[in-house]
């Protein structure tokens, strides 16, 4: 762990405006809490810019993490930060390379809540075998930000003959969920203040290149890729489904649920299937290689709980129709309006 | 012991579904009056396994839904108060008032709270004791009694800073007047679970001793629906009127006497406004003289402004069952949960959300 | 807003109790049902126990409901 940086003033457990002026300040935090931990050749050169090569296609994304509060079980806006970008990459089913890191500090944010989110930031970045190769940090007034904003950019290469679109889904084809939905929304809301329910259940926050790269060995018919984050798995298949003009029949039965969550959910009168996730993929397959490849998942640590939860039709395009345990059909709408505020 | 998913296997549906089939030779139409009843039935896909002789049709049983304009805007008024927190459940917070909405006067700097419980709008008063603290109460015979026990309990702390804007309606004053308008032909009533918890069974007995229109006070699970169902179809194939209790496990004749009690004890009838049917006397809930002092309405000065009501909205009579939401002209095309012009759209017990996610073929 | 889910009592304190559904630990006011006691299920609604949910009928009336399905199924033999 990078040490507190002391330089003989007061108050230096906490982040200070001065340390996101560009002085002196600036530069200790970003060499002791940053560059020690996050370590690389490509970023500690501290050039304006970070010089990276990379050949084919290259896939390019970014997101902003604003998730209140910044410490929740089974993760932190570290962690979330890395596999939210790892996870929009995978999700075309590119490799990820590299990462930009950015901060926007509250100030008085303590330093060593700022250091556990960094060191949860390069422990994640390990995992995933990303690199962080260039960064910036401002610290704000208080009262401009919630203790912390974390913006992440990734770059990942496409490999050749992947096409991953949410426009390739097609009639016949299978849809797949890796595992449990809604955990990662139950176990933020555990944590806020208020809601009044104590759960040892933890967020599902995790990066799912290894998996993806496993589940395109498996099949090279993989028509479409998908994160459901916020808004749950109903809004993603929502958008599937109109992306590629076709509808989306899934079974109650087969969607995976922790008991936990449906207890939660119904006691706060929320659908699962709107709770956002953070370690969740739905992959839609072609028919044929549905089984193989949710075997494959299975070995997969992200992947145990893995399951055929529906398929792909033709009529009423748009739509997602679900199966309910009693046999009966009734319409997966999105999510509206704004049940769980800052959930990523 | 039986847990809530024993009332939700699938194969016990067949069974109760056989015994609706067999008692179903008239045709029946049966309200259900609670907008909890509503979205369990449309989200279990109920109407699909009922012969088409059974029609299902909402009632008016959504307190955010049948709170009216007028009323609203005392709320949004009150939000705008300085030093003065709004506290509400959160499904009134979309709703459309006149001109705004809670949500649009919370995104303008007003203090206006969500909580699940006026529990906890007694902890808010507990904490910010330099400011009022004002509770939304809205709901019926279900949520009444609690919110009473929370101005005792206020009383019994002396706190000095908590209020309750009392919107409260009662169940058995409304659907007598739906049946003495004449405007719906029903052949039965799916009670309210939960109202009748708490009011027990015995104050739907008018209905059918008046009236000659069966009463079963049914659960919320699908399994509950269904036997609720098949016990209603049964009384009119035998050509009977009485109530019955299918939710057992929950409802007795006489109710919850404790919580009725200290419903009396807080709050007394008044008259109340009904979105679609206008002013009914002794169908709401005023605080008693007695609790004046946490009767928002006495102790503040503000001024809710004209009432304005939305052209085009039949959220009226979509709550007295004579119009579905699919004969809106504005449903899914201006009217949706994102843009809602009508209260059926937000709430969460609304009919028209409830046909808006859950879909229309699901309907007869 | 007619929302009220059964859990079940695991400790009182005065008025309040600790009521537990699967693994979802809540508490919840007893000013409306004084006469609950440990081990109990009650309907919550709005941090209030309104009811006490009466086992032997729950019990009874599933026992129905597998006769209903019993029946059918003997018909169908017929």
């Amino acid at each position: 762990m990078p040490p507190i940086i002391t330089t003989g003033k007061t108050m230096r457990d906490k982040v200070l405006l001065a340390h996101g002026s560009g002085g002196k300040l600036a530069h200790e935090i970003v060499r002791n809490s940053f560059v020690s931990a996050l370590d690389n050749p490509i970023l500690n050169p501290l050039d304006d810019s970070a010089i990276i090569s990379a050949e084919g296609r290259l896939a390019f994304t970014t997101d902003s993490y604003v998730v209140q509060p910044i410490f929740f079980p089974g993760g932190d806006i570290g962690r979330l930060a890395i596999c939210g970008t790892v996870n929009d990459l995978s999700m075309v089913g590119a490799k990820p390379l590299y990462l930009s890191l950015s901060f926007i500090i509250e100030e008085g944010l303590l330093i060593k809540d700022l250091e556990r989110v960094v060191a949860s930031i390069k422990e994640t970045a390990e995992e995933s075998g990303v690199k962080i190769v260039t960064g910036d940090t401002k610290v704000v007034n208080r009262g401009s930000a919630d203790r912390l904003f974390i913006n992440t950019a990734g770059v990942g290469i496409i490999p050749p003959k992947v096409d991953i679109s949410g426009h390739n889904a097609q009639p016949g084809d299978a849809v797949i969920i890796n595992g449990t939905i809604g955990d990662h929304g139950i176990a933020v809301l555990s944590q806020r203040e208020g809601l009044g329910f104590a759960t040892k259940l933890e967020s599902d926050c995790s990066p799912l290149n290894g998996l993806v790269a496993e589940m395109l060995e498996a099949s090279n018919a993989m028509r479409c890729l998908r994160d459901p984050t916020r808004g749950g798995l109903a809004s993603t298949l929502n958008e599937l489904a109109e992306q590629s003009r076709v509808s989306i029949r899934i079974e109650e039965d087969r969607i995976p649920v922790r008991e936990e969550v449906a207890g939660a959910c119904e006691r706060l009168g929320l659908d699962p299937l709107h709770v956002a996730n953070e370690g969740k993929l739905v992959a839609v397959v072609e028919a044929k290689d549905a089984e193989a490849v949710v075997a494959r998942m299975k070995k997969n640590k992200y992947g145990r709980d893995a399951a055929i939860i529906g398929e792909v039709r033709e009529e009423h395009p748009g739509r997602v129709v679900m199966k309910t345990r009693l046999g009966t059909s009734r319409i997966v709408d999105m999510l509206v309006g704004e049940p769980l505020p800052r959930i990523c | 012991m039986a847990t809530v998913d024993d009332f939700r296997r699938s194969e016990l549906v067949a069974g109760i579904v056989s015994s609706i089939n067999r008692h179903a030779t008239r045709e029946a139409r049966f309200m259900e009056f609670c907008g909890g009843h509503t979205v369990a039935i449309l989200k279990n896909g109920i109407r699909q396994l009922l012969p088409p002789t059974i029609i299902l049709t909402s009632g008016p049983g959504c307190p955010v839904c049948v709170t009216d304009n007028a009323d609203l805007d005392k709320a949004i008024a009150l939000a705008k108060l300085p030093d003065l927190i709004l506290v509400s459940f959160g499904d009134m917070l979309r709703v459309p008032g006149s001109c705004s909405s809670l949500q649009e006067v919370r995104a303008a700097g007003n203090d206006v709270r969500i909580v699940y419980s006026p529990l906890d709008a007694l902890e808010l008063a507990r904490t910010n004791s330099q400011k009022s603290v004002v509770f939304l109460a809205v709901g019926f015979e279900t949520t009444a009694p609690g919110v009473a026990a929370s101005v005792l309990q206020a009383k019994q702390e002396g706190l000095k800073n908590y209020y309750i804007l009392s919107l409260h309606k009662l169940c058995p004053p409304i659907t007598k007047v739906l049946l003495d308008s004449g405007e719906i032909n029903l052949q039965g009533l799916i009670c309210p679970g939960h109202v009748s918890a708490i009011i027990g069974s015995e104050p739907w007995q008018f209905i059918a001793g008046d009236y000659g229109i069966p009463c079963v006070v049914s659960g919320f699970e699908p399994l509950d629906i269904l036997q609720c169902v098949d016990m209603l179809t049964q009384q009119v194939a035998r050509e009977e009127a009485k109530v019955e209790i299918a939710y057992k496990r929950g409802v007795t004749p006489q109710g919850n006497q404790t919580a009725i009690k200290i419903m009396e004890q807080v709050f007394q009838p008044a008259p109340a406004n009904w979105r679609g049917v206008g002013e009914v006397a002794d169908s709401g809930l005023a605080l008693r003289p007695e609790f004046k002092d946490f009767d928002a309405e006495l102790n503040f000065d503000f001024d809710p402004g004209p009432t304005k009501t939305q052209k085009g909205c039949i959220c009226g009579d979509i709550l007295r069952g004579v119009k579905t939401p699919q004969e809106c002209k504005l449903f899914r095309k201006v009217c949706t949960p994102v843009s809602p012009v009508g209260p059926c759209m937000v709430s969460s017990e609304g009919s028209c959300a409830a046909y808006y996610h859950y879909g229309e073929d699901n309907e007869r | 807003m007619c929302l009220a889910i059964p859990v079940q009592i695991t400790s009182i304190n005065g008025t309040e109790a600790d009521v537990r559904v699967g693994n979802i630990v809540k508490k919840a006011s007893l000013w409306l049902t004084p006469q609950a006691k440990v081990g109990d299920y009650v309907l919550l609604h709005t941090g209030y126990a309104i009811a006490i949910v009466d086992e032997a009928e729950a019990e009874e009336t599933l026992s129905l409901f597998r006769e209903m399905a019993d029946k059918m199924e003997d018909q169908w033999q017929q």
